[in-house]
């Protein structure tokens, strides 16, 4: 039996601004379980940002609750769209920038961070500076300075999408096997359904805004292991035709 | 990397670029030559009058006697020194009010319209003032060099300091940054290219408030000798002391650059 990790329920956020009130998510209620992949779609501008901002408590809900099942302090790691690496750190001190913030930073903590970029091909590159190495590179830089926190839960926010294609491809292929071998729990927003098939077990549609959840899709890739192989699955099309005439409305029944 | 192993158009497009530097500097120095020849000619021929505008070598006369007599140093010191001063008194004091009004929003609504207006102000205009309040020894014309480069450093700096990308904060913030951190980790290392481009500036600005503080008060300085010889018409002694203060000024800011390429991070 697998338990709940996260689970938000009636969650509704509205922001002011001096001429109007934007309601950006309405009730929503999913949860997601331990070990889980779970990717969240919606057309542009639904409120899924503010969706992960709420998970990662950067900003409170105005109604409804969120738990999350966890008694770590940094119980959330959230990467952004773009690496922001500091361009004064070396790769190895952006990592450690996380625990240094969280007043973590020991011999063990700094070992584990150490371990990981040598684990993911970046041992050699310590010692430089970020406009020294790829953006493939800088974006793996990016999700280990998340991991070295050492989260319950992994907010991704389009971690690809300032990348080109190509790079995409690869870095994708690259942030999910580095995921799946760490065991985390993962929430991916995006709107790119291709992305979201290729990685997620689960896909969670959103409606435009306000925010709601329109459908949720399981995506079943056993024999292929990766997000590249998965797109060469012969249900991958199917999964992206149903996602797609969901997306734009051609499936209201929910 | 070795030059010789680079390939043979590397090499002469290295070759090029390092001759085109050259060529620079020499003409750099052609332009000097002339312009000094120029002038010492138009003097001695009495095109113009070098009673007036004085010549190189007039120039070289003063400045060697100056020298001799022992007075150069002791003037050249006193003038740097209120400069030094005003401009580390200035960037810190600036410095410590553009943080106070990047960390409280409030503050800095409340306090920006006055800055703003400051800034607009001739702050030779307080110069009287100065005098009263200060004193008319060092004290005022070290006043003078710190209100001139105070207000634009904290401006600036409070630029910089707001301009820092947002999403690098949202990032410090998924960590639960407090403030501090904030600032000591993210907001000031991004900004030391800023700060760094102030003190260029600042080292014009405390010159401007070191001279017109030594023409206002002052016994000692290159602006009181400025004054000093346009008042007896010793236009030399004024000519001299101006290039005087052209290479001490240019060294200042040689320092600065040598600083800035230095903590060149990219």
């Amino acid at each position: 039996m697998k338990k709940n990790i996260l689970k938000l329920q009636g969650v509704t956020k509205v922001f002011y601004t001096k001429t109007a009130e934007t309601v950006a998510v309405n009730n929503l209620t999913f949860s997601v379980d331990e070990g889980e992949f779970v990717a969240i779609i919606g057309p542009s501008g639904c409120g899924k940002t503010t969706v992960l901002s709420l998970i990662a408590r950067l900003i409170e809900p105005t109604t409804g609750t969120i738990t999350l099942a966890s008694n770590k302090k940094q119980a959330v790691g959230y990467m952004l769209q773009q690496d922001h690496l500091f361009p004064w750190r070396t790769v190895e001190k952006n990592v450690l920038l996380g625990l240094e913030i969280t007043k973590n930073l020991n011999a063990d903590t700094k070992e584990y961070a150490n371990k990981l970029l040598e684990k993911y091909g970046l041992g050699d590159f310590k010692k430089h500076l970020p406009n020294q190495i790829s953006g493939g590179m800088r974006q793996r830089v990016a999700l280990i300075r998340t991991l070295a926190t050492n989260p319950d839960l992994l907010l991704l926010d389009e971690p690809f999408s300032a990348l080109d294609f190509q790079t995409r491809l690869e870095v994708c292929d690259d942030v999910y096997s580095i995921i799946r071998r760490e065991n985390k729990t993962t929430v991916l927003v995006t709107h790119d359904i291709s992305e979201a098939i290729s990685v997620a077990d689960k896909i969670f549609v959103l409606t435009k805004r306000p925010a709601k959840v329109k459908k949720i899709f399981c995506c079943d890739f056993e024999k292929y292991p990766t997000p590249l192989k998965r797109r060469e699955a012969p249900q991958f099309g199917e999964h992206f035709e149903e996602i797609y005439k969901c997306l734009n409305g051609e499936d209201d029944e929910l | 990397m070795n030059f010789n192993d680079l390939s043979p158009l590397h090499k002469e497009f290295l070759k090029k670029q390092k001759r085109r530097k050259v060529v620079i500097h020499l003409l750099q120095i052609a332009f000097l030559a002339v312009f000094l020849g120029a002038w010492e000619l138009a003097t001695q021929v009495g095109w113009v009058d070098g009673f007036i505008f004085s010549s190189p070598s007039r120039v070289w006369n003063t400045f060697v006697n100056l020298f001799e007599e022992g007075n150069l140093f002791k003037h050249v010191w006193a003038s740097t020194w209120e400069t030094i001063l005003g401009f580390a008194i200035g960037t810190i004091l600036g410095m410590l009010i553009a943080i106070i009004l990047w960390w409280s929003d409030t503050v800095k609504r409340v306090f920006e319209p006055y800055l703003v207006v400051l800034n607009s102000l001739p702050k030779i205009a307080l110069g009287p003032l100065i005098i009263i309040w200060a004193g008319t020894g060092k004290s005022a014309i070290v006043t003078m060099a710190v209100l001139i480069s105070v207000v634009i450093t904290a401006l600036n700096m409070l630029v910089g300091f707001c301009q820092t990308e947002q999403n690098k904060i949202l990032l410090m913030q998924t960590f639960q940054a407090n403030k501090a951190q904030i600032f000591f980790k993210l907001v000031f290392p991004a900004n030391i290219p800023t700060l760094l481009a102030t003190l260029k500036i600042n080292v014009g600005m405390s010159w401007v408030g070191t001279i017109t503080g030594e023409y206002l008060v002052s016994k000692e300085g290159l602006g009181y000798l400025i004054v000093y010889g346009s008042q007896v018409f010793r236009l030399d002694l004024v000519m001299t002391c101006t290039i005087v203060l052209c290479m001490l000024a240019g060294a200042m800011y040689g320092m600065v650059a040598l600083l800035e390429k230095s903590v060149k991070f990219d």
